[in-house]
């Protein structure tokens, strides 16, 4: 059977998966992002905070995703079967490139802008809300873009710890030595991945006062 | 001090253990235009971020309207002081009447007296409200963002103004009528305003004194006039560059 008659007849499984798949990337770059932005932020304010935040953050990134997601099953509260378990993994996985580029964003800013607002009287709150976070908005924006992309990726190994989404095709062409089956899963996760980067990337490019 | 707007008594800065600046001892009268004119280095950005708090002496007092600035609130002592540096200091991201009406949002005005006195110094510095105040801060002139500038640092009628060389980024043409222009403001809202520079010809156009910096000291201090006729030799060295 090729590829798109496996597609045609499972239209609909296709489809659940694909839903399934995005919702477990939505989620976990949600939950990445707001547990991301404030550290992100905090680690701009505190030197001491920051070698300690990005170093852990770092360590998640470099642990092969199959690995995260078996050592989170024995995990307590956490863990277990399923997209719960998942769903941490992909968090832990997207934090970093927005943490870290929330921290660049912030940094980033010109000094002298910086000066001139605090001139003018800005308390630290204000320098950060009216200043610091809209002018890092396209870099932490990229970060977020790059988050998403990776966990679209990294999800489709979820299907290994019973979390659903497009890896379950994937798993299953492989276990069956059938491409059909295995390109059922990778071409809507490639498709996936592209839209949402390019989605974001337009999102990035609206809100970038330089276009204005 | 009562009749001071701002007094050097004793001054000093160090940063590092390594020393800038002072003793200083200077008084700058309400009302009055002191320029500071110095080579790059001299410590005369330095003086400007000890009177608004952006740096606190390491020895001695600055005191700004009566207070030393140990004793105020720097956010308070900031918005009580308009503060205008070279183009860079307008937030890019905000329109120009946001960047005018800035000072004013802080302090929680209302949006309709917000917008009128946006209005009221936009037409103040020349330029018209309508074609304007939509606008963001690089799709101005040099001289327009300099006058958007100095309308920010007038916003919330600040008794005191602070300039690190806002005309420096301009041609000499536009650089001459912002002089002018400048001065002339300066003295009919009677601001007492601190002028830094390393332009002779600047300093003698709006200064009612002009005070030189060298190596974070004054070494001479008195009116255009002095400046002109003085025989120190540090002087002199200047006024070759007239």
């Amino acid at each position: 059977m090729s590829f798109f008659e496996f597609v045609l007849q499972n239209r609909g499984d296709v489809w659940f998966r694909t839903v399934e798949h995005l919702v477990l990337v939505g989620i976990s770059t949600g939950a990445a992002i707001a547990i991301g932005v404030p550290l992100g932020i905090g680690i701009s304010r505190s030197a001491r905070l920051r070698a300690p935040v990005l170093g852990v953050a770092n360590v998640f990134q470099t642990i092969p995703s199959l690995a995260l997601f078996g050592f989170l099953i024995p995990v307590p509260f956490v863990g277990g079967i399923g997209a719960r378990t998942a769903i941490v993994a992909l968090v832990l996985y997207a934090l970093l490139p927005i943490i870290r580029n929330t921290y660049a964003g912030i940094v980033g800013v010109d000094p002298a802008v910086r000066e001139a607002a605090r001139g003018m009287g800005m308390t630290d709150a204000e320098l950060l809300r009216l200043v610091e976070l809209p002018l890092a908005v396209p870099v932490m924006l990229a970060g977020i873009r790059v988050a998403t992309v990776i966990g679209v990726g990294i999800a489709t190994i979820a299907a290994a710890i019973g979390a659903g989404g497009l890896g379950v095709f994937i798993f299953q062409g492989v276990a069956l030595v059938d491409h059909a089956v295995i390109l059922a899963g990778a071409v809507p996760a490639a498709l996936l991945a592209l839209m949402l980067d390019g989605g974001l990337h337009l999102v990035e490019r609206k809100l970038d006062w330089r276009a204005r | 001090m009562a009749q001071a707007a701002i007094a050097f008594t004793g001054t000093r800065f160090a940063h590092d253990g390594r020393h800038i600046l002072g003793p200083l001892d200077l008084m700058i009268p309400p009302g009055e235009t002191l320029v500071l004119l110095g080579k790059s280095g001299s410590g005369k950005t330095t003086m400007l971020r000890l009177i608004n708090a952006l740096l606190i002496p390491t020895g001695g007092e600055v005191f700004v309207l009566g207070r030393s600035t140990r004793d105020w609130d720097p956010v308070r002592l900031r918005r009580s002081i308009g503060y205008v540096i070279q183009e860079v200091g307008l937030l890019p991201h905000l329109s120009v009447a946001r960047n005018v009406g800035l000072v004013p949002a802080l302090e929680r005005w209302s949006a309709d007296r917000i917008e009128r006195r946006v209005a009221e110094l936009l037409d103040l510095v020349g330029l018209p409200v309508r074609d304007f105040a939509a606008r963001l801060p690089h799709k101005l002139s040099g001289g327009q963002r300099q006058r958007v500038g100095v309308a920010r640092a007038l916003a919330a009628d600040p008794p005191i103004l602070l300039c690190d060389e806002p005309f420096g980024a301009v041609d000499p043409v536009t650089r001459a009528e912002l002089q002018r222009e400048f001065r002339d403001l300066a003295k009919r809202l009677r601001k007492t305003v601190v002028f830094v520079t390393h332009d002779v010809r600047e300093a003698l156009v709006l200064g009612d004194r002009v005070a030189l910096i060298e190596a974070g000291l004054v070494s001479f201090l008195g009116s255009p006039n002095d400046f002109r006729h003085s025989d120190d030799p540090a002087v002199a060295a200047f006024r070759t560059l007239l």
